[in-house]
């Protein structure tokens, strides 16, 4: 084949001979600095595989691992963290409010913990949503001293663990306790208990339905019962709404929102921080 | 073998007259005319190249869509089609695989036909079998993304029926280049050759491998893969890192070699490097892919080797900047007038910052800070936007005149594609440096009582301001390649053939011959 060899003007270098579709090429030798690094790069290697993990079920000098380095961090935080847990362990829910370093604490655990667990349903800074109590007033399905918080969080609503809160709102229309028109009745009484109604004849046929079939659970004005979770009627704070057609929803179809068992996933002082944190979310009684 | 063997020394002989002759008339002419046999292949490149640039601004609006989804969920809109899961692998798959792998096997075909002095082997037919399965295989995937149809292995997302339908036409276009290889008129083979075929024979061997499974039924999309449990996990990761390597990076090596020499008319740098860096290469990255599984069920020697062989791979990828760069030397006044040039070396740029980056976040301490954070994302798209699609950008400012016979229709136009585009980069790479670095360390951030400093979802809200940035980057990234678009349609329209092409388009093989 035909070599030719020629000078390239420019660089002074020789080119070798080839040529492909005009390209030709020249024979520089190869960079210094970009020779010597490649090889400190395989020096580099061959100390870490020495000082780390490089051949099954042999170690590195370091004596590193994945695993150390992990359990060393959450030990170190842990540790960090032993103090103050001990002593939220140790004082009783109600009396945690009355500490200002311990609540501090509280403020500071809480925040993360409730964002990371309870805000995906109940709202940053627990501002709720439609079937997710708002936790920032002083409105509560099933009560809000610090200790009924305790026991919801901890329990859980409407789940399978034995000491979870039960409560059951009956499907009125779907099993066919009531009929739709006394549905419509009870729902404009219910309506009037916290906003002057229109019809006033329906509200009375109503309130003679709503004695008989939710006075037991909700109060004969409509007050509520935390020990069933009966929301109070009277006061214009709606977990599911309080336009008409929802209400009647609510009523044909009953509601069975759950919680889960803090307990079962959250060790029992962060279940207890929470409770605090949520009690001092600004309606805690 | 034998046969063969005559065959090349036959090829050299007919090599030499050619080159005799050559010398006697001087420059090939411009001739059309000739005996087909004889041409080079050429129609079926025009379509790779339309199709490239075509699948380009697909893939540069999916994302940029998909970029503001992550700023503003309600771009979702509740429907199951366009929500984020299913548009993200149709954006990643119409980059790499429509609009790289169009690019890359239309410009593979230009070049070796060039390189060789031979037309494809198996002729234009199956040279346009690869293109139509090409097009079917880049449909059928993109179908499936939509319609939830998937394995679940990034990049290797479409199931089975698409995964044989793939081998088949790659095994067609390995004939193609292959063929076309063994019956070259030049004694060597040029070294955009070898990246090419590294490029081809690897991505099938990856293919192959990680795509085992077993269909539910014939008729069912479902499939099981082979693979199971952490096992599965490094085979998809040894695929997805040399996708990385051997798609996205020494195929588009093997572009540049040619390109940038044909573009700035200057000998590549050093032949030495090139054989040194390409094996380095080609050996080495093949075992880095377990630095994608660090702080995984992996084990820790396994993620050892990986991060060592990413720092050992940093020369060799650096060898092919060197040579790109340096091949301007005497030259470099050609970036103020080829904004095709302009393109490439700034890839080369860009591939020289993300082949030093890549290794640097392999580093297991690095990596503890950088793995799952926006840093990868900003990571990846350094590599696919500065080098992948500015090496493409660069290769079809010069091919595409140069397979029409036509000028450019505007180097101005070519400018403003360059700047725009250069700044969306920017803008998507700083705001994901900064993202990345930040949500990194909002995560490990513990605050003086030993517990998390922040929630996660603190962590997606501090990120808002820089999706928005980045979103805003693949914009100006999406008008710069629709202003390409333009340009090159009024190139190829343009109603008169044009003599000023940079380089001699051989319209056949040696018409001296």
């Amino acid at each position: 084949m035909p070599t030719k060899i020629e000078k390239d003007q420019i660089s002074g270098q020789d080119t070798t001979g080839h040529e492909w579709d005009g390209i030709k090429e020249l024979n520089t030798p190869l960079p210094k600095w970009w020779l010597y690094s490649f090889y400190a790069s395989i020096v580099f290697a061959v100390v870490y595989m020495l000082l780390y993990p490089a051949l099954p079920h042999v170690g590195g000098l370091l004596g590193w691992s994945q695993r150390g380095e992990l359990q060393a961090t959450l030990d170190g935080e842990k540790a960090r963290r032993a103090p103050m847990m001990a002593r939220i362990e140790s004082t009783p829910i109600d009396q945690i409010r009355h500490d200002p370093e311990l609540m501090t604490f509280v403020q500071a655990a809480g925040r993360t913990a409730f964002a990371d667990n309870c805000a995906t349903c109940h709202g940053a800074g627990g501002a709720g949503a439609k079937g997710y109590p708002t936790l920032a007033d002083d409105d509560w399905l099933w009560g809000g001293t610090p200790e009924q918080i305790l026991q919801t969080i901890g329990y859980g609503i409407r789940n399978a663990n034995a000491e979870s809160r039960m409560g059951d709102m009956p499907r009125f229309g779907a099993d066919g306790i009531l009929t739709r028109t006394q549905i419509a009745d009870v729902a404009s009484f219910v309506l009037a208990l916290s906003k002057p109604g229109t019809d006033k004849t329906a509200e009375e046929r109503g309130a003679a339905v709503f004695a008989e079939n939710c006075a037991a659970c909700h109060g004969d004005k409509g007050a509520g019962n935390p020990e069933m979770g009966a929301a109070r009627l009277d006061d214009g704070i709606w977990l599911y709404g309080g336009d008409r057609a929802t209400l009647v929803e609510t009523i044909a179809n009953g509601r069975k929102g759950s919680m889960p068992a803090w307990s079962e996933r959250l060790d029992p002082a962060t279940v207890k921080i929470l409770s605090a944190y949520v009690h001092a979310l600004g309606g805690g009684k | 073998m034998s046969i063969g063997r005559d065959g090349r020394d036959m090829r050299i002989l007919r090599y030499r007259g050619c080159s005799m002759t050559a010398a006697v008339v001087g420059e090939v002419p411009l001739a059309t005319a000739g005996p087909a046999a004889d041409r080079y292949v050429d129609d079926v490149i025009r379509a790779f190249a339309v199709a490239a640039v075509f699948w380009g601004i697909a893939a540069f609006a999916v994302g940029t869509f998909i970029a503001f989804q992550l700023a503003f969920p309600d771009l979702n809109f509740g429907i199951e089609y366009t929500t984020f899961g299913r548009l993200r692998p149709l954006h990643t798959s119409a980059a790499v695989f429509a609009f790289g792998g169009s690019a890359l096997i239309g410009s593979s075909l230009y070049v070796v036909q060039r390189t060789c002095r031979a037309p494809l082997f198996g002729g234009a037919e199956l040279a346009w079998f690869v293109f139509v399965g090409y097009q079917i295989f880049i449909v059928l995937a993109a179908t499936g993304y939509i319609l939830g149809i998937t394995q679940g292995k990034e990049y290797a997302e479409p199931e089975w029926y698409v995964d044989l339908w793939l081998t088949v036409v790659w095994v067609a276009y390995l004939v193609c280049f292959g063929g076309t290889l063994l019956k070259r008129r030049e004694p060597h083979i040029y070294v955009a050759n070898w990246f090419y075929l590294a490029f081809i024979l690897t991505i099938a061997m990856l293919h192959i491998v990680n795509n085992l499974a077993v269909p539910v039924s014939l008729t069912s999309s479902k499939s099981y893969v082979a693979w199971a449990g952490v096992q599965d996990a490094m085979i998809q990761w040894w695929y997805g890192h040399n996708a990385v390597g051997f798609f996205l990076t020494a195929g588009f090596l093997g572009m540049m070699y040619y390109f940038i020499p044909k573009a700035a008319q200057r000998p590549v740098y050093s032949y030495r490097l090139s054989i040194i860096h390409f094996w380095a290469l080609i050996f080495l990255y093949i075992w880095a892919g377990p630095h994608h599984l660090h702080y995984t069920a992996l084990p820790d020697w396994t993620q050892t080797l990986g991060m060592v062989f990413s720092i050992m791979l940093w020369m060799p990828s650096w060898g092919g900047m060197i040579n790109g760069v340096m091949t301007l030397n005497g030259a470099w006044d050609k970036l103020r007038t080829d904004p095709g040039l302009r393109f490439s070396v700034a890839a080369v740029g860009f591939y020289g910052m993300s082949t030093f980056e890549g290794p640097v976040m392999s580093v297991k301490a690095v990596n503890a800070l950088s793995h799952y954070t926006d840093w990868t994302i900003g990571h990846v798209h350094s590599g696919a936007l500065g080098w992948v699609a500015f090496i493409s950008f660069g290769m079809l400012y010069y091919m595409v005149p140069a397979l029409w016979n036509r000028r450019l229709h505007s180097k101005a136009l070519a400018d403003w594609h360059f700047w725009i585009a250069t700044l969306g980069i920017v803008l998507y790479i700083t705001s994901m440096w900064v993202s990345g670095i930040m949500q990194g360390l909002m995560w490990r951030a513990y605050d003086e009582y030993g517990f998390l400093q922040y929630s996660f979802i603190e962590t997606v809200a501090a990120m808002h301001p820089y999706y928005i940035i980045r979103a805003m980057g693949g914009v100006l990234f999406l008008t710069g390649a629709l202003i390409m678009a333009y340009n090159l349609w009024r190139t190829i329209r343009s109603a008169e053939a044009n003599a000023l092409v940079p380089t001699v388009p051989t319209a056949t093989i040696a018409a001296a011959e």
